[in-house]
């Protein structure tokens, strides 16, 4: 059976430290806006922590929600793209094919969760940052959108190593960059389509949501609902 | 009698034509001086990325998608317009059709050149066209921007085919009255016309399929461009009355666009005569008409918006009732409703400089409008967390600018190079259609100069066509 990659969110375990949209920049060439840039709302972070406070002072409570490209099944992105770059890809995956995105902007209009990110402008790293460049990843030009992959280039690095030894891709034997990172284990990736994978055993338990559900996008990724 | 009157039309309408004033000149080197600096705007812009704009996550659309909306509506005045008032033998349509169809025709092609415009790498727009390329891909059709360029596609083809129908015999008039170079182009132009009963025939059945086909043409085109937000699950843009909703506002701006359009011809050109306090009586009722349909499609989406109380759709609604969007709201409803409705109900007030004022309102509130209905949902989605604001920048004020500059240059090369308001269908309308004597024989093969449509056409048209016949 193809694989489905989907990914679990913890909201009791996530405490806000933002080693995901660290490690994720570090790992996708993720270009930094700068100050100005930033404050005008074009900052690119494929993963962000969404903070929300529920009550009034000194009741407050603080929650997190990490959010990321949520690989729906029935993506608003997806066709809305005159030109593919935004497709279904076999494993589930929405892919941003870089190379044939003309830059209508469309598919992040689309997007409820505006986890969609353009590029403003040609992306600079200052020196020395050029030299730690994933060599995995293509750097995207002017005028091309953006988006998390569930680090693609992890899934398929493990694929070919796992064929070329002639054996089946282990629970748990890669993640992407934000679960890796993270302290607290609050992210959990794997096969959906595994039933005795952690990330399925995880996404039926009864505390799980899906962001924006209503909307019928069928996303991959799951949120515990916080109970503590 | 009527000769001396048919020397006087050809005098009056055929003069820009061969004489060139200092209004032309001033006329063309302001408006070309706008254009030029959006051109360069737009040249700055490509060479820099589009973070030039003010654009930003999450408002990824602004002024270059208002801009494309309010021009495609725009657009709406002419064909549509002309066809409807065509079909339904409003006799004193005449002076006016093809400066309404002109303006179609302008305002598609300015308008169509922002899905281009907005790119972030617009040197690869020609990936949106379906051929078969040598990446094996064709454009993706259940998006609708591939609708839109089929829409647009198809209603430019009929609109310039629309407004070059007619304009044949008065290319064959002007060749007749030219010499030099002008009698060589016209004479081009006017692929052969020599006025026959033949031509006339076939002249009068291509217009009328014509403005048969172009209404529901004119009609898909904006509930397209409408489906360009419909069809996106964004709150207050997901909704079933944009298509109806666009094509009001389409018309109703585009009504608004013509009478200003025809008002600055008036003065320049000269036309008091022609065009006359009757045609901006009836063209202002038509505006109020569309006014208060306008505002019954507002009070309708926003009551039911209101009325069902969803979450992330209020949240964009109290942006624009009494939000950081109010006062562009009300500006909106006082500029397309609020002022002009009294300058167009009261008959006192429905004057030209009455119907002008107005619809000079209209055509801001109809941009405002066109501004509201994206800018603000997209700037207020789902998650709170990342909603945004948008401020623009000089360099979309210039484009918006060059776009309007754009629409004068043009207005003013085509009145240069052909009749604005079309000199036969005039004249046909000027004989009285039961007195006419019957027709010279066919052979006379008169040119169409000052007799032209009285020659050939009653025949055929008393047969049944009836599009030039009062």
């Amino acid at each position: 059976m193809a694989r489905k990659w989907g990914m679990v969110v913890d909201l009791d375990r996530c405490t806000g430290c933002e080693a995901c949209v660290v490690a994720c920049r570090a790992e996708n060439n993720v270009p930094t806006a700068g100050e100005d840039q930033a404050a005008r709302g074009r900052a690119i972070h494929w993963i962000r922590v969404e903070r929300y406070w529920e009550g009034e002072f000194p009741d407050a409570r603080l929650k997190f929600r990490p959010v990321l490209c949520q690989q729906c099944d029935a993506a608003p992105c997806e066709p809305v793209c005159p030109t593919y770059a935004s497709y279904h890809n076999p494993e589930g995956l929405n892919a941003q094919i870089y190379n044939r995105c003309v830059g209508t902007r469309y598919c992040a209009n689309a997007c409820p969760y505006t986890v969609r990110f353009f590029n403003f402008y040609n992306p600079v790293w200052a020196k020395p940052l050029h030299l730690q460049l994933n060599p995995d990843v293509s750097v995207r030009e002017v005028g091309v959108m953006e988006k998390c992959t569930f680090c693609v280039q992890r899934i398929k690095s493990a694929e070919i190593q796992a064929e070329a030894e002639k054996r089946g891709l282990k629970d748990g034997e890669f993640d992407p960059a934000c679960v890796q990172s993270c302290p607290p284990k609050a992210l959990v990736f794997g096969d959906l389509n595994d039933p005795e994978s952690e990330v399925s055993r995880l996404a039926r338990s009864r505390r799980g949501t899906k962001l924006l559900g209503d909307l019928g996008t069928l996303p991959s990724v799951t949120y515990l609902e916080k109970e503590s | 009698m009527e000769t001396k009157q048919t020397a006087q039309i050809n005098d009056d309408l055929l003069r820009p034509l061969f004489r060139t004033t200092w209004r032309f000149y001033c006329g063309a080197i302001v408006c070309g001086a706008v254009v030029a600096a959006a051109m360069a705007a737009f040249g700055y812009q490509v060479w820099n990325g589009i973070g030039v704009w003010g654009i930003d996550r999450p408002v990824f659309w602004a002024f270059d998608i208002t801009n494309f909306v309010f021009w495609i509506g725009i657009s709406h005045a002419g064909t549509l317009i002309s066809a409807i008032l065509r079909l339904a033998n409003a006799t004193w349509r005449r002076p006016v059709t093809r400066c309404a169809e002109v303006i179609t025709v302008f305002a598609l092609s300015i308008g169509g050149m922002f899905p281009v415009v907005h790119l972030g790498r617009p040197w690869l727009a020609f990936w949106l066209f379906p051929y078969r390329s040598e990446r094996e891909i064709w454009p993706q059709f259940r998006s609708p921007l591939m609708w839109d360029f089929f829409a647009i596609g198809t209603y430019l083809t009929g609109s310039i085919t629309f407004l070059l129908l007619p304009i044949i015999p008065d290319w064959a008039l002007v060749r007749d009255k030219a010499a030099g170079w002008r009698k060589r182009m016209y004479g081009m132009l006017a692929l052969g016309w020599r006025g026959t009963p033949r031509q006339w025939h076939r002249l009068e059945s291509a217009m009328h399929i014509m403005a048969v086909a172009i209404i529901p043409v004119a009609v898909s085109v904006h509930t397209i461009v409408s489906w360009d937000f419909a069809m996106a699950p964004v709150p207050m843009w997901h909704s079933t009355i944009f298509g109806p909703y666009f094509v009001a506002g389409a018309i109703f701006s585009g009504i608004a666009g013509l009478i200003l359009a025809m008002a600055i011809l008036r003065k320049l050109l000269h036309l008091e005569e022609y065009l006359l306090p009757v045609h901006f009586d009836n063209l202002g009722k038509l505006l109020l008409m569309m006014s208060l349909l306008w505002f019954y499609f507002v009070f309708a989406e926003r009551l039911t918006t209101w009325y069902g109380n969803e979450a992330s759709e209020m949240a964009v609604f109290w942006q624009t009732q009494r939000g950081g969007f109010a006062p562009l709201f009300w500006a909106m409803v006082v500029c397309n409703f609020v002022i002009p409705f009294p300058l167009l109900a009261i008959k006192k007030l429905r004057t030209i400089s009455g119907t002008v004022i107005a619809s000079a309102t209209i055509v801001v509130g109809m941009w405002l409008e066109r501004f509201l209905i994206i800018v603000p949902s997209l700037s207020h989605k789902y998650l709170p967390y990342a909603w945004g604001t948008y401020r623009p920048t000089w360099v979309e004020i210039t484009l918006t600018a060059g776009t309007f500059a754009a629409m004068g240059l043009f207005y003013l090369l085509f009145a240069k190079f052909v009749p604005i308001i079309s000199v036969w269908e005039l004249k046909a309308g000027m004989r009285a259609a039961p007195a006419v004597p019957s027709p010279l024989p066919a052979r006379t093969r008169s040119l169409p100069l000052t007799a032209g449509p009285r020659t050939a056409v009653p025949r055929t048209a008393d047969a049944g066509l009836g599009a030039t016949d009062d």
